[in-house]
């Protein structure tokens, strides 16, 4: 479980957002929306505490991931898989090897177990064919669906999605939003989506999280968004051009 | 105030690097990579530095000593000692400020406007063990073994400008030069090539490191690291000057 305590965030001078409470329960997908600028993603990195915070705390299943020294902060860490915005890959090392990297610093697995963990993880994504193809020669979808597999080969108990459909075509974003369902499910993953598509929302998440204004600024499930008369999250729902009911 | 901000920012970025280098596992891989990337990729530029550096100093030194009273193989005495004193190690710097420095801030700067040191970091990995340290220890032990090539290749190149222009027959510019060989010379020039090796690689470490914004912060940076490598060797030779010799 994921507990996030009166968490505030400033850059010098530029609040982003301040006193940010809101628990994420095991096995849930949760989505963080929001305007461009809103502070989604800075949310999303102190999470896994890339970013510290001014002040709060961010409890992962009861400890202050802010509290732990550097070295269980990164063990802490490896709980978590992050799809990052641009996917994020290693472009200096091909397909295979973005996927293998985790395996190859973090366990002591042989080649063989290297290979069936790193097939396993890309067949997850429908990538099997493109393990020995270098990562420039991928598509954006591709690129987001190795980016995924490199997360989840760890088997990690939370994954992060950040903005995982943009820039993406619809189809291509189906997919995906298909995958972080699958994954959730086949895994049994607790998901933390930031998004700003809102087809995206209804397809995978069981809670919506609004930032609006510089703080949390509407929290529940989709179901209670879907009834919701809070003006800005509508206002938000109706620029996004989306009919939810 | 900014400068005191960067250098805070640049203290903290190495004493994190200190701390970090006893995580041999985590940078053996890169270190061998980078010794090679500074120190093999490196030896034709310093050859064709070194060769040219040499002829130019004994045609000058030719050209400025012409009188019957000033013996032929005073001049090898002074450019072999000028190469060791001086310009083998700092105009090969100056060149590896230019080579490796931007070589290092374009790498780093790019995996960090990418998101690739978050993706390290989000995995559980000590990013500057894995970046940092490997590319400062592999210049603070490469930049020596290249002095020696600036060396060699400086009086060799001076000894064929000597013998090819008619100035200076070989035995007596190699006479000058052993005759006023002191070893304490090499061992100030390997000094500061340590010294150099440090400066460059670590400036281009924190400036590719902390590196923000796209394609133009990585552009920025690199430059930055290129120039204030350059500024700070310059310095650095002084001060070793003034407290060595």
């Amino acid at each position: 479980m994921i507990e996030i305590k009166n968490l505030t965030k400033s850059f010098g001078d530029l609040l982003v957002w301040e006193d940010v409470s809101l628990t994420i329960n095991d096995g849930e997908t949760i989505a963080i929306i929001g305007r461009s600028g809103c502070g989604k993603s800075v949310l999303l990195k102190h999470i896994n505490a890339l970013l510290v915070p001014d002040s709060g705390e961010v409890l992962i299943d009861g400890k202050n991931i802010f509290d732990q020294d550097y070295v269980d902060q990164r063990k802490m860490r490896q709980k978590f898989g992050v799809l990052f915005q641009g996917s994020a890959l290693f472009d200096s090392i091909n397909t295979f090897e973005n996927v293998a990297f985790p395996l190859r610093y973090f366990t002591n697995q042989s080649e063989e177990e290297i290979r069936d963990n790193v097939m396993q993880s890309l067949q997850y994504v429908n990538l099997e064919e493109a393990a020995d193809k270098e990562t420039s020669e991928l598509s954006g979808g591709m690129r987001k669906r190795v980016g995924l597999a490199r997360a989840i080969v760890l088997k990690p108990e939370y994954i992060m999605y950040d903005e995982p459909t943009s820039g993406l075509d619809p189809k291509t974003a189906d997919e995906i939003n298909e995958l972080i369902n699958g994954m959730a499910d086949a895994l049994d993953i607790t998901s933390i989506v930031v998004t700003h598509d809102m087809h995206s929302v209804l397809e995978v998440a069981d809670k919506v999280a609004f930032l609006d204004q510089q703080k949390l600024s509407w929290f529940g499930s989709v179901n209670e968004m879907k009834s919701s008369d809070h003006e800005e999250l509508l206002s938000f729902i109706k620029a996004s051009e989306y009919q939810i009911i | 105030m900014h400068y005191l901000n960067e250098l805070g920012k640049y203290s903290s970025l190495l004493y994190q690097a200190l701390r970090s280098s006893t995580e041999f596992s985590t940078y053996r891989k890169n270190l061998f990579q980078e010794l090679v990337k500074i120190g093999y990729d490196s030896v034709p530029i310093i050859m064709l530095t070194g060769v040219f550096t040499g002829s130019v100093m004994t045609l000058q030194s030719a050209y400025q000593l012409q009188s019957a009273f000033i013996p032929i193989s005073t001049i090898g005495a002074i450019t072999s000692e000028s190469i060791l004193i001086e310009l083998a190690a700092v105009i090969s710097s100056l060149v590896l400020a230019g080579k490796v420095g931007a070589r290092v801030a374009t790498e780093l700067g790019t995996m960090r406007v990418s998101e690739q040191i978050d993706a390290l970091e989000s995995m559980g990995f000590n990013s500057v063990s894995f970046l940092v340290v490997p590319r400062v220890l592999a210049g603070i032990l490469m930049f020596p073994v290249l002095y020696i090539v600036a060396s060699v290749f400086g009086i060799g190149g001076g000894v064929a400008a000597g013998f090819f222009s008619g100035q200076v027959p070989p035995a007596d510019f190699l006479q000058g030069a052993r005759m006023y060989f002191y070893p304490w010379n090499v061992i100030f020039g390997f000094t500061k090539m340590i010294v150099f090796g440090y400066i460059i690689t670590s400036v281009a470490c924190y400036k590719g490191y902390f590196a923000r914004g796209g394609a133009e912060g990585v552009g920025k940076s690199t430059t930055d690291a290129t120039v204030l490598g350059c500024i700070l060797v310059l310095l650095a030779d002084f001060v070793l000057a003034a407290l060595l010799l």
